[in-house]
């Protein structure tokens, strides 16, 4: 695959994007020591598009999201550095009132696990409607009726009925449809969805994935894909950040990333995985394991594991630079991975 | 490590016997209602008629989705539960006839390695006790005195360093814990390894190096992997032969080249279809089976065919009979009355129709 593959379009909303993440940093005070979950992460999202945040557990890939949804838990998390703009505001300057405001009507969250994520005690109908009856001021029975709408709309079978169950009743793959039917309720223009599809078995990630694009489509809602998987990330996202070790360690288009990966860790991901449409020769794996974020290595953060280090890799660590065209790698070596 | 190496064996008996083979295995479990007389008010059929076998040295998958009742198989095999009905034939001997003599060789002969490596390692026994542990239950394999140099020795076939004999679980990371589990499999020089969802707790990097273990340790040994897992990229990587369950029975089953490159049953071939691919360039290349609905309840399976709920090409023949699985005028069996190859993972699948239970996107 080539370079020249057309960047998919963005639409800049008043100059800016839609959400901005600069520079951000989150660390958590634990009892053993600092753990620096995210260092000076930065990345944007514009109308309709997609964005995925890929990475291994312990990347750090759902803290700047935690951030953004205002829910990480001080103590210990702090956010030590850095802005979220949404529409050019910075929110973390806000007041937790307007923060709130934004949360829920402009953006929305979607979590992995949909059973620990909905309430047990109420039952589904009443969770979305609460939607708007806190921040539309909906009485309960106009709040069923909306709720019976959107279960409808991301398909549930028999909608107007199971507004009344409670979530053990459904399956795994129902239970996500409602909880994405409870982030769309107020029509946000970004929805985070975090690992939407880990828990579930591959042709119910599929029916998921599927309705998720519609609905973008439908909405024009940007949309931030976190996840570990490599297969959906090449089915859906437009641009990638490459996370490691709580920084973002490679970025740029879909095409550019899978085609012609800048970072000898991306590199490493994807001869890590076997696929479907051949029978493998051997995986060559990425030697080590990440690393723990409360230990991270001097120098580059992969150096330990990275078959193209050298001395300079131990002691320095490579900023996250422009490379090529609109691609930035973290990697001081970007260039010869890249064989440009 | 050359005591553990066996001399390789012919892939089955004089007798054409595999070493393994299981026929028309079936588990019902009862549901009962009430508290002190509890009536039996139905069986949920979590395999109902499964039959395969593995041969030496061979690697067999079992895919499906949760539910499907592959590990329920396992549990069977072992000898851990009873069947409903079927019998499990280790080279050529019944085993659920055998004595308590014979069956205790028989676990010997096989064992198994667990899908989460934090709750099948016991956090209060230190990484040596663990891998030596099977050595107790079957003291024949291993006089006392070489334990110690035997355990060393096991860590260093997996990859770890035999210097952490006296560590703790906790002190390791997931790829490392599943290490210390393939060890205690292999401490009794087994035949056959069960390697239930092995590598889908692990990270990407992670679970392609405990992949190539898995083979190395394969080649080197001689042993017969029944590998169950729900990922079929994986499955597709380290199987010789594969068989697709869906609802407690085998619907497909073939060659790895068979299944994955000319599925022929509807149900295999949306599952295919399903599985993400990385090349972003595919993108509205492929035609992708987006079933409908879930998965029904074992308890209360469809008339017919348990798939013709879900299935496009679902006929009146379909609720009355069920497909046996037979070849279909193809090279490979498959449990489908209207069996027909389509390519879903490479080509486009022109055989599959944009209408009833299914649509096809892009």
């Amino acid at each position: 695959m080539t370079l020249t593959t057309p960047a998919p379009q963005t639409h800049p909303v008043g100059g800016g994007h839609l959400l901005e993440v600069d520079a951000l940093s989150v660390e958590f005070r634990t009892e053993y020591g600092t753990v620096n979950a995210v260092n000076e992460v930065s990345w944007h999202l514009d109308k309709g598009e997609t964005l995925a945040i890929l990475g291994e557990s312990g990347s750090g890939k759902s803290v700047s999201a935690q951030a953004i949804m205002g829910i990480i838990d001080t103590p210990p998390g702090y956010i030590t550095h850095g802005q979220i703009r949404y529409r050019g505001q910075d929110m973390l300057a806000m007041s937790p009132d307007e923060q709130r405001k934004l949360r829920g009507n402009d953006i929305a969250i979607v979590f992995q696990d949909a059973l620990s994520a909905l309430n047990p005690v109420f039952t589904v109908g009443a969770q979305i409607s609460e939607m708007f009856q806190v921040h539309r001021g909906m009485s309960k029975k106009d709040g069923m009726a909306r709720a019976a709408e959107l279960m409808d709309r991301v398909r549930i079978p028999n909608a107007k009925a199971r507004v009344k169950d409670y979530p053990h009743q459904f399956s795994g793959g129902m239970r996500q449809r409602v909880m994405m039917a409870m982030a769309l309720s107020l029509d946000p223009s970004v929805l985070i969805a975090d690992e939407p599809t880990t828990a579930l078995d591959v042709t119910v990630q599929a029916q998921i994935m599927d309705l998720l694009l519609e609905l973008q489509k439908e909405t024009g809602m940007g949309v931030v894909l976190i996840t570990h998987d490599l297969g959906v990330v090449g089915e859906v996202a437009d641009r990638i950040a490459v996370m490691y070790a709580g920084r973002i360690i490679e970025t740029g288009t879909v095409y550019e990333v899978f085609g012609d990966p800048a970072h000898p860790y991306t590199v490493g991901l994807m001869n890590s995985v076997p696929r479907v449409d051949q029978r493998g020769q051997r995986l060559s794996p990425i030697s080590g394991s990440p690393p723990n974020l409360a230990d991270i290595p001097a120098g580059c953060p992969f150096h330990p594991r990275c078959p193209r280090a050298q001395d300079v890799c131990t002691q320095e660590r490579p900023p996250l630079r422009l490379v090529v065209g609109g691609r930035r790698s973290a990697c001081h070596f970007a260039e010869d991975v890249l064989g440009v | 490590m050359s005591e553990l190496v066996q001399d390789p064996s012919p892939a089955r008996t004089a007798a054409g016997e595999p070493l393994l083979r299981v026929e028309g295995l079936a588990k019902h479990f009862p549901m009962t209602l009430g508290v002190v007389r509890q009536r039996v008010v139905g069986h949920v059929k979590a395999v109902d008629g499964v039959s395969f076998t593995l041969d030496r040295g061979e690697t067999v998958g079992l895919v499906g989705e949760s539910g499907c009742g592959k590990s329920t198989v396992t549990k069977v095999l072992l000898a851990l539960t009873s069947p409903t009905a079927g019998q499990v034939y280790y080279e050529g001997r019944d085993v659920f006839a055998m004595g308590k003599r014979e069956l205790r060789e028989l676990r010997r002969k096989i064992q198994i390695i667990f899908q989460d490596p934090y709750t099948s390692l016991n956090p209060r026994m230190t990484v040596g006790d663990i891998v030596g542990e099977p050595w107790e239950i079957h003291p024949e394999v291993l006089p006392r005195k070489g334990r110690q140099t035997a355990v060393k020795e096991l860590l260093d076939r997996v990859g770890l360093n035999p210097d952490f004999v006296n560590r703790y679980p906790h002190q390791f990371s997931g790829g490392q814990r599943q290490r210390i589990g393939i060890a205690r499999a292999l401490a009794l020089r087994p035949e056959v390894i069960v390697c239930d969802e092995p590598v889908s707790a692990l990270d990407v990097s992670v679970q392609a190096q405990v992949i190539n273990l898995l083979e190395d340790l394969q080649k080197e040994f001689g042993l017969s992997y029944l590998f169950i897992a729900h990922d079929l990229s994986v499955v597709r990587h380290i199987s010789d032969r594969v068989n697709v369950m869906y609802l407690g029975r085998i619907i497909e089953t073939g060659t790895n080249e068979q299944v994955y490159e000319r599925p022929t049953h509807p149900y295999t071939q949306a599952l295919l279809s399903a599985v993400p691919q990385h090349d972003p360039a595919a993108r509205g290349q492929k035609k992708r089976i987006v079933l409908e609905g879930d998965l029904p309840s074992p308890a209360d399976p469809p008339t017919g065919c348990h798939f013709r709920t879900r299935c496009w090409k679902a006929q009146d023949i379909c609720s009355v009979e069920y497909p046996a699985l037979t070849e279909r005028g193809h090279d490979h069996p498959s449990s489908c009355h209207f069996a027909e190859v389509v390519d879903v993972v490479k080509a486009d699948p022109e055989g599959v129709p944009g209408s009833g239970a299914v649509r096809v996107t892009d």
